[in-house]
């Protein structure tokens, strides 16, 4: 298969007329990725998106955990179509990689098996007295950037280029086992040749590593997480692919789901408490940022507008490379400039001498 | 350091690029019929030994090949040495020579 294939997965994706479900986890742990994802839509790109406060959370969480019955799931599925028919869209767009993973497996589940449709129609009048329509178009809101990506390269107030070298800045991407792994038609360039992110990434400036473990999941897996004692099994799942791609000397990582942008930036931080060891090339951990964030960064927002103070391996390094003016005194003063409190020092953030990538040189 | 209720689980692949090969080399080159193993199981099949205990020549052997040191010694101290595998290897390899060769140069290490 050549490095090409990528091209044989194409999907539709809606120009405009956006009907938006946010995530559940996102708000907490990547703060800003959202509310940027509507501000480059509206304002950079002046499309139409609908913001909706009505809408729940899918119960993706609970369903791979194996608490939510897939007769729920389909039924809360349904009403956040109702919803969106309700408020005069068609085009369905979701910040999660999970929700989308559930409503791509949902839709296919109903063309497949009509009755469950059916009955989930009934389920639904009986729950709430709504009726739903299926979504013309969904997509997940990182293809509706990869589909404006162009023209957000057109507006760039900066690239992913590293300032002091002129040489384009080394990126990661991990797009999220549910994002085409399930439904590989679903996705850009499918589960084998992911190229939503690289799209973005290649488009701006940046270049894009491609690592022996690329594809393997991010450590999240629900359970395996979700149960403390299962925990060490999730965090050597990151911790390998961690140790993958330090010998190629990323200068950040870029992630689809909210999952992962979590599970490989958070276990960075617990991998240095547990063993010592971080792997960016500078001693510190290797950031990790969503694919709003990146876009945000290229379109001249400022960083902590976009909620990067709330990470855990601290981007400034990445912020210098790119040569993003931004105030440190900021750093931890929220909305009017409250102050928001400082997490403690961490071995990630501090320049261990033993990272990975002297270890294995 | 922090203490968090878990450990990082270690991984049960085998890393030839991170194992040390250097004792492997050795029994190879001491003994290069080894290399000619097809990994058929015959000699598990057969052996006294594991028929009694959790003994597997074949699995300590390839295990040794690719590096992985730990507790070969005290696997192959099972082996009675009655040299039954060697009856029925298809390629003729000295396999009780191999148990012999594998705790000289391993020791207990």
């Amino acid at each position: 298969m050549k490095r090409s294939s990528w091209t044989d997965y194409q999907k539709e994706i809606a120009d405009n007329n956006y009907y938006y479900a946010r995530s559940c986890i996102r708000q907490n742990f990547f703060p800003g990725s959202e509310k940027a994802f509507l501000n480059i839509l509206s304002k950079d790109l002046g499309r139409d998106i609908y913001d909706d406060p009505l809408h729940t959370s899918c119960t993706g969480i609970g369903y791979h955990g194996d608490i939510v019955p897939l007769e729920t799931i389909m039924t809360v599925v349904a009403r956040q179509f109702a919803l969106m028919s309700e408020a005069g869209y068609e085009n369905f767009t979701s910040s999660c990689i999970t929700s989308f993973g559930i409503y791509t497996e949902l839709l296919a589940t109903w063309e497949e098996f009509p009755e469950t449709e059916e009955r989930t129609r009934e389920n639904l009048y009986k729950a709430t007295g709504r009726e739903f329509t299926k979504p013309k178009n969904l997509a997940h809101t990182s293809d509706v950037i990869f589909h404006h990506r162009k023209e957000i390269g057109q507006k760039a107030k900066r690239k992913l280029i590293n300032t002091y070298t002129g040489e384009p800045l080394k990126v990661v991407e991990h797009i999220g086992c549910h994002y085409a792994k399930i439904f590989p038609k679903s996705g850009i360039g499918g589960s084998e040749f992911p190229y939503v992110l690289a799209g973005m990434v290649e488009e701006w400036g940046g270049e894009i590593v491609d690592y022996p473990e690329r594809r393997h999941c991010c450590g999240f897996g629900f359970r395996n997480y979700l149960v403390q004692a299962n925990r060490g099994y999730s965090i050597a799942n990151s911790h390998r692919k961690l140790e993958s791609m330090a010998p190629f000397k990323p200068d950040f990582i870029v992630t689809n789901c909210p999952g992962c942008s979590m599970f490989l930036d958070k276990w960075q931080y617990t991998i240095a408490e547990m063993e010592g060891t971080t792997f960016g090339q500078n001693g510190c951990g290797i950031p990790v940022l969503t694919y709003e964030e990146m876009a945000g960064l290229v379109l001249g927002y400022d960083p902590w507008e976009l909620g990067m103070q709330m990470h855990q391996v601290d981007v400034e390094p990445l912020l210098d490379k790119m040569g993003v003016e931004y105030d440190p005194s900021a750093k931890y003063l929220g909305v009017n400039g409250k102050y928001i409190g400082k997490p403690k020092k961490a071995i990630v953030n501090s320049r261990s001498k033993e990272t990975l990538y002297r270890i294995k040189r | 350091m922090i203490n968090f209720g878990f450990s990082i689980s270690k991984p049960r692949t085998i890393d030839i690029d991170r194992n040390n090969l250097h004792k492997s080399n050795e029994i190879i080159e001491a003994m290069p019929e080894l290399q000619t193993c097809i990994g058929c199981g015959s000699c598990t099949a057969t052996c006294t030994a594991g028929n009694l205990t959790e003994f597997n020549f074949r699995k300590v052997h390839t295990l040794v090949r690719r590096g992985e040191y730990q507790g070969a010694y005290e696997e192959m101290n099972k082996c009675m040495l009655c040299g039954k595998c060697r009856l029925v290897c298809p390629r003729g390899i000295n396999t009780r020579g191999v148990v012999m060769l594998i705790k000289r140069k391993i020791g207990d290490f």
